[in-house]
């Protein structure tokens, strides 16, 4: 018989964290390198699910997985470069286009996907990435099996961090990047463009989040995908951490959360029938909800986010 | 090429930007119709065909177009106010929950006339609330209030799963778990017999108009313009922002509370899981639609019902995929946002 903190001394809640935190590590990084640079991109959901549906259809046509990556970056630098064009282009609100984008491109997924699969009593499905043992480290008792045996995409999450948080915090074009979220008169007087500057961020962040939902490692992708109900699980992250600005905390952010569902997961079958099931899902909710609570009074936000740059307007 | 504000905006650009924004949304939707083999003008041609071809489809579009008008009424005095309301679909639960909870009780200790508007009064509470309170914690320490009210959606929508699979749930309904039954003394009349139209539509219609007696006719409805507009402008003139706040939200809470309450009382008469279609959502693209007017929000609203209620019957006929409906209205949100532009701005070289 296991007990609730005994669940934690598993290696496998802890593969299955690093599992579940994996598109959730996409999805916070491309944000972040919206939003230090002064775009709000609440097209997420939208991006995410359309991302997922090109990856899915592409490896399913094709068999390539890392081809359906490519698709799935491909659509979402597109639907980021919409969202680019509406709101730092011709500077309309960054909330309303965002939850535009997010229906639009939800909705297009939707289509689409039953377009291209026609119903049918078995879905059909695809062969996703497989555990891969990295050689020596999978070996270390407790730390191999929880850390060292994941899908390909996990290692690549880990190794994305990395470089953006190299790219922004040690380039010369990190920091035009975050002097466009802060102060992009600034960095017009320094004579490089804000304007280009924000659309390739959104652009770049977009395709982030469109391979995001590609690595949930699922065979099957059915059409009623409960509508927005992915929508919480990628802006838990967003929230928790992301208004730090630091791509690290988002890492640990994302991987919290990862945590937090691989666990109640667990603990459901230990206490079972004693506690209403949905109570354990609402708590990450409100676990966020909390934490954006006592971060924000401390937290950086980029001073010119949400603001559109017009030329000669201040 | 550069924008340039318009001194003087015609009445008749107001009027065309929302039949602009939704025609290219029909014409990008006809290309997505083309693509699954299916002749658009025809495919429009049964969409309205099914929305109001007949006696019945007209008052079934009617009764889709009631909740949203609710929602987007809710999404229109907030985001006048600058308030990011994303929870009207948990707000919209919360209202026909606290409803269906009430409605059997209330029956038993007044008579239907005072039971009916206290249940309808109980359900816009319901939903107020759970707006007041991020707001609320938006004033004091600046959570932004799209990520709190998003979340909200989610902690309701579980609380309402829990609640009707427990002290709530109906023991004598089959299937999946269902609330009780609000008592049939206390269900909406309705407004045509031989069909589910009640007289809710009325009075979303009245709402719609008292909503727009207090924007335009009253110093409250103008401060909250003014603050929306300029908070730093509003403080100088000596308006309480955080109290106009919070009475806007209550008042976008309990809106999108009685689209719930007036579902449960009209149409349904219990909860379920599956009761809203994305209704608070929808109200977000009605709101836009209807240029933030709350007149302008009754006529979107219909739109938008005939939308889905026309995709419906024309799907299935043309056998096209019904998320067709999601793809026109969404887009038109997104055509809509770019008439608005072109509506206060010009295009210069």
């Amino acid at each position: 018989m296991m007990d609730a903190l005994g669940i934690l001394a598993t290696a496998s809640v802890w593969a299955a964290t690093l599992r579940i935190a994996t598109p959730l590590i996409f999805g916070t990084l491309g944000t972040l390198l919206c939003e230090r640079s002064g775009v709000l991109n609440l097209g997420i959901e939208g991006i995410m699910t359309i991302g997922a549906m090109v990856g899915w259809l592409t490896v399913y046509r094709s068999g390539d997985l890392w081809l359906g990556l490519f698709a799935a970056a491909l659509v979402g630098a597109l639907f980021g470069l919409i969202h680019a064009v509406f709101t730092v282009l011709l500077g309309l609100s960054q909330h309303v286009t965002g939850l535009g984008i997010t229906l639009f491109a939800s909705s297009l997924a939707y289509y689409t996907f039953r377009l291209a699969v026609p119903m049918a009593a078995s879905p059909p499905t695809i062969v996703p990435f497989q555990p891969w043992r990295v050689p020596l480290l999978s070996d270390i008792p407790f730390l191999g099996e929880a850390i060292f045996v994941q899908a390909a995409p996990t290692y690549v999450a880990v190794i994305l961090t990395v470089i953006v948080g190299y790219v922004l915090v040690y380039t010369p074009l990190g920091t035009a990047i975050r002097m466009t979220g802060e102060n992009p008169h600034a960095v017009e007087a320094q004579g490089l463009n804000p304007i280009r500057i924000r659309i390739w961020s959104v652009v770049a962040g977009s395709a982030l989040m469109g391979m995001g939902e590609h690595f949930s490692p699922s065979r099957y992708l059915t059409a009623s995908f409960q509508r927005w109900c992915r929508a919480a699980a990628g802006y838990v992250p967003r929230l928790w951490f992301s208004h730090h600005g630091k791509p690290w905390k988002a890492l640990v952010g994302a991987i919290l959360f990862g945590l937090f569902d691989a666990y109640q997961l667990r603990l459901q079958q230990v206490v079972a029938g004693a506690i209403p099931s949905q109570i354990f899902l609402m708590i990450p909710y409100v676990l966020s909800i909390a934490a954006l609570v006592v971060s924000t009074q401390r937290a950086r936000v980029p001073q010119a986010l949400m603001q559109p740059f017009r030329r000669g307007e201040h | 090429m550069r924008l340039e504000r318009r001194v003087d905006i015609s009445m008749a650009l107001v009027v065309a930007a929302p039949l602009a924004a939704i025609a290219s949304a029909l014409i990008i939707a006809g290309f997505l119709i083309a693509l699954a083999g299916a002749d658009p003008f025809n495919a429009y041609k049964m969409l309205v065909v099914s929305a109001f071809g007949s006696r019945l489809s007209i008052t079934e579009t009617l009764v889709r177009a009631t909740p949203l008008i609710f929602t987007g009424l809710a999404a229109a005095v907030a985001f006048r106010a600058r308030i990011w309301n994303i929870g009207a679909e948990g707000q919209l639960y919360a209202g026909a929950l606290a409803s269906a909870a009430v409605g059997h009780s209330a029956v038993a200790m007044f008579p239907a006339s005072l039971a009916i508007p206290l249940v309808i009064l109980i359900g816009a509470a319901a939903g107020a609330i759970l707006l007041i309170g991020p707001v609320f914690l938006r004033i004091r320490t600046g959570a932004d209030e799209v990520v709190t009210t998003l979340l909200l959606n989610f902690i309701t929508f579980l609380f309402v799963s829990m609640m009707i699979e427990g002290p709530l749930r109906d023991p004598d309904a089959l299937g999946w778990p269902q609330s009780f039954a609000v008592d049939s003394s206390i269900t909406l009349p309705l407004l045509v017999s031989r069909s589910r139209l009640h007289v809710g539509l009325l009075l979303a219609f009245v709402v719609a108009l008292a909503v727009w007696f207090v924007q335009a006719r009253t110093v409250f409805g103008l401060q909250v313009r003014a603050a929306g507009l300029n908070p730093e402008a509003a403080r100088f003139a000596g308006i309480s922002l955080p109290r106009s706040l919070l009475v806007v939200a209550g008042l976008s809470g309990g809106l999108a509370g009685l689209a719930g309450t007036i579902e449960i009382l009209g149409v349904r008469g219990y909860v379920t899981t599956d009761m809203s279609p994305g209704w608070g959502y929808s109200g977000i693209i009605v709101a836009m639609l209807g240029g933030l007017h709350p007149l302008g929000v009754i006529a979107s609203a219909i739109f938008v019902a005939l939308v889905f209620v026309g995709s419906n019957g024309m799907s299935r006929a043309l056998n096209i995929p019904s998320y067709i409906a999601d793809v026109i209205v969404s887009v038109s949100l997104l055509t809509m946002l770019l008439s608005l532009l072109f509506t206060n701005y010009r295009i210069r070289r």
